[in-house]
């Protein structure tokens, strides 16, 4: 349409706005000048105050009570406390480690073809989440009363118990039920992989397993790395059951210091700030790492 | 001349819905073929069946000089493995209804996935080749781009060029424009008309009259499961001999 074309419909257009907003002059005054006022947020305020002083009077109640604050400070960074956190972070990366590994390659089998390998993997999953953890690390520890030797007969043998200390056991109890979770958060992912990837990998001549790797789990990943990441939180605090089997981290080595000297509010709250710190770092690990897998997502477009 | 793609009594059957009711087919080296058809008739799962994405209940089809997934010895046809079954699909290349781009990938590396893994080709060679691929498919400005940020038609020719990357004997299409808004159906169209002109065989499903009059040698009519007309473009689209084509694509055209 010419440039003319244009000016004469817009010129008639407003003439008719003009025409309109003449007739109604006299029923309705212009108020699109006003000033514009927000509501008032008073449920903002009044939980404002009830919030601080809530917070207030617990501080307060904890400053005033029976808590040796000074304990509290000499404590923190006392040596048998920090490596108690050395092992309980340990512990904790080195759990989740084979939690993953083998929860990668059960919820894999979970999704095979083959009916063994599928009712092995169910069984296991059934096994180590349907019996506590507590339960599971006393088993591992206890072990020699099952298997007082381990080894290949005439090749090699060992006693259980120089093998079974209490961080194998710890290892072993909170690796192998971590896994049994981690599969199913792992099978989740990889079912909310659409059907035409795998396919689009098949087109291109890659086997099964191939394209699992390259094309399905980074994929999965931004499924999987979230409620790993609860997980992983999780396992941290989870360590603290291994005191029962004279596992030194942090929970033990604080229970053997205030069973001498009889600080036990103190020493637990050494403790409960170490968590605390832990906790702070992995939830900001966690955020680095979703940005990371959320590669080619429509949220990462937006930014 | 052998032909590339042939297909004897090919039966699919999806619990008691019979796809394909024993299929005969033979497309030559060089021939871009058209399959139309209305949905449910059969025409996707022949297409799925040559690259293996479905198994054929009985019946045999061979591509590229090959028996698909099997192998005979004496009287019997014994199952191939996962290996030999992804080797034979490299014969193929295949254009999804939906693209199927890996959303984690760029462009440049969704084409270059398949040759660097599977082909085991030299990571610059293969994106050299890539490079030459996406501009020939007129996204050489796309490469670094992740496909979300590409239009339906420019993800489409990403597919295509992903899928020329291994080279394939045969390029197989299966309803490439139907996921697309109708503007962008003209440049996967053109793509696919220079693939054609290049001597590529190309077996095309599509509702796209107008491409299939226009490039394709041979156009075949599938209902429920069978093959009931087939022959060159002019014969099938204006003057065909069942009612059920004649049917088929005045209701299609209108």
């Amino acid at each position: 349409m010419s440039k003319a074309g244009w000016e004469t419909i817009c010129v008639s257009s407003v003439s008719i706005g003009k025409l309109a907003a003449g007739e109604q002059d006299h029923v309705v005054e212009d108020i699109s000048r006003l000033e514009h006022v927000r509501r008032k947020h008073v449920g903002r305020y009044l939980s404002a105050v009830a919030v601080v002083a809530l917070a207030t009077w617990i501080v307060l109640a904890f400053v005033h009570g029976q808590i040796d604050w000074a304990v509290v400070g000499r404590y923190l960074t006392a040596r048998t406390i920090i490596l108690g956190l050395g092992n309980t972070v340990l512990m904790a990366a080195l759990a989740m480690l084979l939690g993953i590994l083998i929860g990668v390659t059960v919820a894999i089998m979970r999704l095979s073809a083959n009916p063994v390998v599928n009712w092995a993997a169910a069984g296991y999953v059934w096994f180590f989440r349907g019996t506590p953890l507590l339960l599971q690390l006393l088993l591992w520890f206890n072990l020699a009363l099952v298997f007082p030797k381990l080894g290949i007969p005439g090749l090699f043998e060992l006693r259980t118990v120089d093998v079974m200390t209490p961080f194998v056991a710890a290892f072993l109890g909170l690796g192998i039920n971590q896994g049994a979770y981690t599969s199913e958060v792992v099978r989740a992912g990889l079912l909310s992989v659409d059907q035409g990837q795998y396919e689009a990998a098949s087109a291109i001549g890659m086997p099964r397993l191939q394209a699992l790797r390259r094309i399905i789990l980074p994929q999965a990943m931004r499924v999987i790395v979230p409620p790993i990441g609860n997980e992983l939180i999780g396992m941290v605090k989870l360590t603290s059951l291994a005191s029962v089997i004279q596992f030194s981290e942090i929970v033990h080595n604080a229970e053997n210091i205030y069973y001498v000297n009889n600080y036990v509010i103190e020493l637990l709250i050494v403790a409960a700030f170490w968590y605390l710190i832990v906790v702070t770092v992995l939830t900001f690990l966690q955020t680095r790492l979703e940005r990371h897998y959320a590669r080619g997502a429509r949220a990462t477009k937006q930014r | 001349m052998n032909p590339i793609v042939k297909a004897s009594g090919v039966r699919k059957s999806y619990g008691a819905f019979e796809a394909l009711k024993g299929v005969d087919l033979e497309v030559d080296r060089g021939e871009v073929l058209c399959i139309i058809g209305p949905s449910g008739s059969g025409k996707s799962t022949l297409l799925r069946c040559m690259n293996q994405l479905e198994v054929v209940d009985s019946g045999a089809l061979w591509v590229n000089g090959e028996l698909v997934g099997y192998r005979r010895v004496g009287q019997k046809l014994y199952e191939l493995s996962e290996r030999d079954i992804a080797r034979q699909r490299l014969a193929t290349g295949m254009v999804f209804q939906r693209f199927n781009l890996f959303p984690h990938k760029t462009a440049l590396h969704n084409v270059t996935e398949g040759p660097v893994q599977v082909l085991k080709q030299e990571r610059k060679r293969a994106e050299v080749a890539a490079r030459e691929l996406l501009a020939r498919v007129g996204l050489s400005h796309k490469c670094d781009a992740y496909p979300v940020e590409l239009s339906g038609g420019q993800q489409q020719r990403v597919a295509i060029a992903r899928a020329l990357a291994m080279k394939p004997a045969l390029m197989l299409f299966d309803e490439p424009t139907s996921a697309l808004d109708p503007e962008l159906v003209g440049e996967v169209l053109a793509v696919m008309h220079d693939l054609a002109r290049t001597g590529m065989t190309m077996i095309v499903v599509t509702h796209e009259l107008g491409f299939a009059r226009e490039v394709a040698n041979r156009v075949i009519f599938m209902d429920q499961g069978q093959v009931i007309e087939s022959g060159p473009p002019a014969q099938v689209l204006s003057s065909p001999t069942h009612a059920r084509t004649l049917n088929f694509i005045s209701a299609v055209l209108n």
